[in-house]
Order: structure tokens, then C-alpha cells, then sequence
């Protein structure tokens, strides 16, 4: 149980180096179920590869991430649980955002691709700009359809790569709006910022990291923000 | 994988640059080397001055005569002459730049030949004036004059070695001559021979005549012995060697066909390594890579998807493209089954050589440069004669080609084309051993930074 709500993922003992240099070292945690989660630190402390090894994209070199199921057994990430957006929108600028949708919705063995892909462009709000070629569409709109195949298989945990960093104050403030959403639906979110102040103000928990290791954790009024 | 490649075709679709490319480039590549191999090098512009007045110009041999004018038509269907009025204006013709070079026949040049046929003085010649400036033309005119020339040399020897023998079978065997108007028969040494025979056998065995004439017929013997060789002997210099044409291999690629299976394999090299590298570097410049090895898609099949893509695609635009070279230069269409499979394995090599570049190569742009950096240099290493280098430099130069896969593809369609020994079956394993080669070091390559 985490705050009183079901872990939906656990991190245990993370480690990770690139070469001799570690990256990560035992890093632990729970994210519970619609819990929305800060990752803050600065440049180079870790985050980015701690959500990488959550995803599954990079092997842990110690340590372990499962999800806890039902009587007490867990299960290993997959992409159809935990769902990731990367930094850089990972989306080819050739295709339009149906199409872009369409290829992961298909890739993902998503039961009714179809289905997925039209409830993805209305909660994206996307919906009239379907058509649209992914490079026609703003840095903002990119960021959407990003996160958007992230939850294309409907995945229990929600994993962003700094999903606001090139974004401007109104196009933030409607991801948000789109996140808060989400976790209220209850899909537990784990995201990476630079930002003190979204940290603060759209997380229920931060999680701060620091040259790979984890120095704090818990609530954000909690945290001493002058460290 | 269905998905992916409908995807990557929709790319390549909407990417009117680079398929505009893919489609030209072959055209063009095609058309280039149809006209270059069905059209013989163009006829240079020479200036011609010729002193030779009209119905002159004969020469005679004893009773045979040659015109040299059969010899200026046939330098004239060689040549784009422009006639000058005389040798100066010739020489002005080249220096202007209206022709290339300048041929100046004296007047009397008839005459010299003669005087050089009946009492061997005499250097008979023809003033050939050649423009510098360009050395690809100029040596253009120089052997289209020269090959005339020769001609001219060839036939006034062959003419005159003809006559030598039949005055020496005269000598020989007797024969009549025509001399001031009357017809002379001459003996011949074989009729001496016969008249001094049954001579010394008419004497009386003690006659003081027999040793005498014993001489005579010994000498005729020797004589008609040593004539009778000389004869073909001589004959024999106008053509002083026969040669006779074989190939150790079987049968041999014809020249048309070898240079439409290197134009072939070249395009299959570009397209192949182009595709592969860049739709490989695509994924990784769109960020799309990770999320598709991310349990959607293992890398093996991308890396297979992406080999299988290029080499179809390329396949598609070389056959294409052979079919268009085949207006200009007959190739073999019973063997299509044979150039279908020669292709498609030399593609898939080209491709995983494709793949192994593009993931060494994050972004599409440096995977397309580092391509063609490699393309060019393997397809000259492949390509330059082993008898124009040094051993150890061949032995470099042949340790290249076998790890990349030119040579072999090289081998396997211009075989496949001709069905020239050896067959395509060896070139074929070595494509597949390089094939599975350059698909492990790409697999490795994107192990080698980061990307699972």
C-alpha cells in the first residue's frame, strides 16, 4: 500500500552505470495506483535512466522493477502495462497522427485498434487534426499524440520524460489538465521534471535524485525545495 | 513486421525527393549506358587535304592495279572530313577549331608508292596534324586516321609480296611475261632441270661434259628446293601471325553484358545501401526505435524488415532497369529466373551492409554520406584490373573485395546474365556468408550503443 492505495509498481535496489560511471545506485520506491509522481534533480542525477529502466528499455546492472498483482504474485513491465513517453517525441513526422496511432495500436496487439485510436484522439483532443502529417503539427500537439501512444494499450502506469520541457505556459497547462485526468482515472504516473514548480504543484509525491542515488521521498510539501 | 513495412512504404511514399531519386537515377543510369554501349565513339572532324588529282592515284603491281581511292572512302566512313582547298587551310581548320585534326596528302603520292614498289627508294608520306587541346579527342582522330593508314600500308605490302611470288613460281616453274608488247615464255628451273638430266643422260658414261653438267642440275635441285619453301615463306610475312582466340574458362561474358551487369550491380549497391542505412537511421532520428524494441518489435526482425524493404525495392528498380538497358543491348531474358535470384541475394548482401551503417549512424543524413563513402571506393577496389597492380597491393586490394560484397554480386549477375562458367552458385554462398556477416555486426552495432 502506498498513501493508503494498492502499488501499482515497485522499484527495488535500481542500480545502473554506463561504463564505470553509475547512474543509478539502489534506488527503491512504490508508485501507487492513480498516484501521481514527480522525479525532480538536476541535470545528470539519474532521471531519465531511472525511467528508462522502469520502461524496460535499459536492463537494470542490479535490482529489480515488477508490478504487483492480485494474491500477492507480480508481474514484469511490458509495454502494455507501463505505458512510456519519452522526451523527444518518438513519432514519425510522415505520418499523420491517426497513422502514427494506428502502427502502435497495431503493434501493441491492441484488441480494437480502431476503438483505441479513436478514444486516443478525443482524449488528446485531437480528434479534427487527425488527418494532419505529425511534423505539420506544433511542439505541443507532438507532445499529445506522444503521450497518447503511451496510453494506447491502457497501461497502469504512465511513465513522461520531462513531457513539458518544450512546451509554452498555456500548451503546460493543458497537459496538466490532461494528466491530472488520467491519474484521476486511475492510472498511477511517474514524470520527470527540471521544473521546482510543477513538481510542487502536479504531483501527489516527488521523488528527488541526486548524482543517481534517491535523497528524498515523499509528499512535496515535505520537501526542503532549498536543497 | 506487415506493419512496418506498410509504414516504411508510406514513408518512402511521401518522401517525393528521395523517391524521385529512386526512380530517375535508374532511368537515367540505364539510358546512359544503353546509348554508351549501343553507339560506336563518334566520328571526328579532319580536315583533308588531298593533292591527288581525280581519276589518279593508281597504283600498279606487274599486271594488278589499286586505286587508292577504295582506301580514302573507307577513311572517309571513319572520319567526318571537311576538304580543304589546300594544306594551309587545312592547318587553319585545326587551329580555328573546326576540326581536330588535319590529313595532307601530297600530289605525288601515287607516284612515291610506285617509285618505292619498282626500285625500293623512296619514303612515301602523309602529313597528319593533330589539335592538342583536348587529349581524349585527339587521340580519338590520331586512331581513327591511323587505323586508315594502316589499312593503306597493309594492302600496298600484301600487293607487293603477291607479286614477288609469282615471279619467283616463274622462276620456278616457267611462265610467260609481257615485255615491250611482246609475250615472252621463260623456261623456268624445273624445265632446266628436266633438259640437263636427259642430257647427262644421253653422254657415254666417260664424257668429259657429265661432271659439268652434273653441277648444273645439282644446282637446280638445290635452287628449285630453296624456292619452293621461300615461296610460301614470303607469303607468310603479310600475315605473320594467325590468331587463333580461346579462354581457358568455358565461355567467356560478352563486353555489352559485363557492362550491364556492372551497371546492375552498381545500382543495386546505391539503392540497397542508401534504403537500408537511412530507413534504419530513420527509426533512430525519429526517436521511434526505442519505443518499437520496447517489446513491439524485436531488433532482429527490424533489422530484417529494413534488409527486406531495400532489397525488394532495389530489385524492383534494377530489373526495371535491365529491361530498359535490353533496347540497347541484347541480354538473355530465358535466364530471368537465374538474374531474379543472382539479384535478390546480392541485395539482401547490400542490405545488411546497409543496415550495419545505419546502426553505427544515428541520423538519416550521416547513415546516406557514410554509404556512399563506402559504395564508391568497394566498387572501384572490385572493378580495378588485377594485372594493373602490383602482388601485394592485388592481394590488399583482393582481401577488400571479398569482405565486402561487389565483387561477388558482380560475379553472380553478369554469370547469371551470360551463363558464363563459373556458375552463380559459389558467388551466391559468398553473398549469404557476408549477408549474415554484416546482419550480426548491425545487430552488435546497435547493441554497442545502448540500443538493446
Amino acid at each position: 500500500m502506498v498513501n493508503g492505495a494498492a502499488a501499482a509498481l515497485r522499484a527495488d535496489g535500481l542500480t545502473h552505470r554506463f561504463g564505470k560511471r553509475f547512474a543509478l545506485t539502489e534506488v527503491s520506491f512504490e508508485v501507487g495506483t492513480g498516484e501521481l509522481i514527480a522525479v525532480i534533480g538536476p541535470n545528470g542525477a539519474g532521471k531519465t535512466t531511472l525511467l528508462s529502466v522502469l520502461a524496460g528499455v535499459l536492463t537494470p546492472a542490479a535490482g529489480s522493477v515488477e508490478l504487483p498483482a492480485a494474491g500477492g504474485s507480480a508481474e514484469r513491465p511490458s509495454s502494455r502495462t507501463v505505458g512510456w513517453v519519452p522526451q523527444q517525441p518518438a513519432l514519425y513526422s510522415k505520418l499523420s497522427v491517426a497513422e502514427n496511432l494506428r502502427l502502435f495500436a497495431r503493434l501493441e496487439r491492441v484488441p480494437d485498434p480502431e476503438a483505441s485510436v479513436a478514444l486516443m484522439l478525443e482524449q488528446s483532443g485531437l480528434a479534427g487534426r487527425a488527418g494532419d502529417q505529425v511534423k505539420d503539427l506544433s511542439g505541443g500537439n507532438q507532445q499529445r499524440v506522444n503521450i497518447a501512444i503511451g496510453l494506447l494499450s491502457g497501461p497502469r502506469v504512465l511513465l513522461l520524460d520531462e513531457p513539458s520541457s518544450a512546451l509554452d505556459p498555456r500548451q503546460r497547462a493543458r497537459l496538466w489538465e490532461f494528466i491530472a485526468g488520467l491519474s484521476e482515472h486511475g492510472t498511477s504516473v511517474v514524470y520527470s521534471t527540471h521544473d521546482v514548480l510543477e513538481a510542487q504543484h502536479h504531483a501527489d509525491r516527488v521523488l528527488a535524485l541526486d548524482e543517481g542515488r534517491l535523497v528524498f521521498s515523499g509528499a512535496s510539501e515535505a520537501m526542503d525545495w532549498s536543497y | 513486421m506487415r506493419w512496418l513495412l506498410a509504414k516504411d512504404l508510406r514513408i518512402l511514399r511521401r518522401s517525393p525527393v528521395l523517391l524521385g531519386t529512386l526512380v530517375i537515377y535508374p532511368v537515367v543510369i540505364a539510358l546512359l549506358i544503353g546509348f554508351a554501349i549501343s553507339n560506336p565513339p563518334g566520328r571526328p572532324r579532319v580536315a583533308v587535304y588531298s593533292g591527288v588529282q581525280t581519276g589518279h592515284g593508281t597504283i600498279a603491281f606487274g599486271s594488278q592495279r589499286v586505286s587508292l581511292a577504295k582506301y580514302a572512302n573507307q577513311l572517309y566512313r571513319s572520319i567526318q572530313p571537311l576538304h580543304a582547298g589546300s594544306p594551309q587551310q587545312a592547318l587553319a581548320d585545326v587551329r580555328d577549331g573546326r576540326a581536330l585534326a588535319a590529313l595532307i596528302i601530297p600530289a605525288d603520292i601515287d607516284q612515291q608508292i610506285q617509285q618505292l614498289i619498282e626500285s625500293g627508294t623512296g619514303n612515301p608520306t602523309v602529313q597528319i596534324v593533330l589539335n592538342s587541346r583536348n587529349p581524349l579527342e585527339r587521340d580519338l582522330a590520331k586512331q581513327a586516321i591511323q587505323a586508315r593508314v594502316d589499312d593503306v600500308q597493309t594492302a600496298v605490302s600484301r600487293q607487293l609480296v603477291k607479286l614477288v611470288i609469282v615471279d619467283l613460281q616463274k622462276v620456278l616453274s616457267g611462265g610467260s611475261v609481257s615485255f615491250l608488247g611482246h609475250t615472252i615464255h621463260l623456261l623456268g628451273l624445273r624445265g632446266i632441270r628436266a633438259i640437263v638430266q636427259s642430257t647427262i643422260a644421253s653422254l657415254p658414261p666417260g664424257s668429259k661434259q657429265r661432271p659439268a653438267l652434273q653441277q648444273v642440275a645439282d644446282f637446280a635441285n638445290v635452287a628449285i628446293d630453296g624456292l619452293a619453301l621461300a615461296g610460301p615463306g614470303i607469303g607468310g610475312v603479310t600475315t605473320p601471325l594467325t590468331v587463333h582466340e580461346s579462354d581457358i574458362s568455358g565461355s567467356t561474358t560478352p563486353a555489352s553484358s559485363y557492362a550491364v551487369a556492372i551497371a546492375a550491380v552498381v545500382l543495386l549497391m546505391f539503392v540497397t545501401l542508401l534504403l537500408a542505412a537511412g530507413m534504419l537511421a530513420l527509426e533512430r532520428s525519429e526517436n521511434a526505435y526505442r519505443r518499437l524494441v520496447r517489446g513491439l518489435v524485436r531488433p532482429e526482425l527490424l533489422l530484417a524488415e529494413k534488409v527486406g524493404l531495400a532489397s525488394a525495392c532495389a530489385l524492383a528498380m534494377v530489373l526495371a532497369t535491365s529491361a530498359l538497358i535490353s533496347i540497347f543491348v541484347p541480354l538473355d531474358w530465358g535466364r530471368f529466373e537465374l538474374w531474379v535470384v543472382a539479384l535478390a541475394v546480392a541485395g539482401v548482401a547490400f542490405a545488411a551492409l546497409g543496415v550495419a551503417v545505419g546502426a553505427l549512424a544515428r541520423d538519416v543524413s550521416i547513415a546516406s554520406l557514410l554509404a556512399f563513402l563506402i559504395s564508391l571506393p568497394v566498387a572501384f577496389v572490385a572493378l580495378v584490373p588485377s594485372s594493373a597492380i602490383s602482388g601485394g597491393l592485388n592481394t590488399a586490394l583482393g582481401v577488400i573485395s571479398f569482405v565486402f560484397p561487389f565483387r561477388a554480386a558482380l560475379e553472380a549477375v553478369s554469370n547469371a546474365f551470360t551463363g558464363s562458367e563459373p556458375a552463380i552458385g559459389l558467388p551466391l554462398l559468398h553473398l549469404m556468408g557476408l549477408a549474415l556477416v554484416f546482419s550480426m555486426l548491425a545487430r552488435i552495432a546497435l547493441l554497442r550503443f545502448g540500443e538493446r
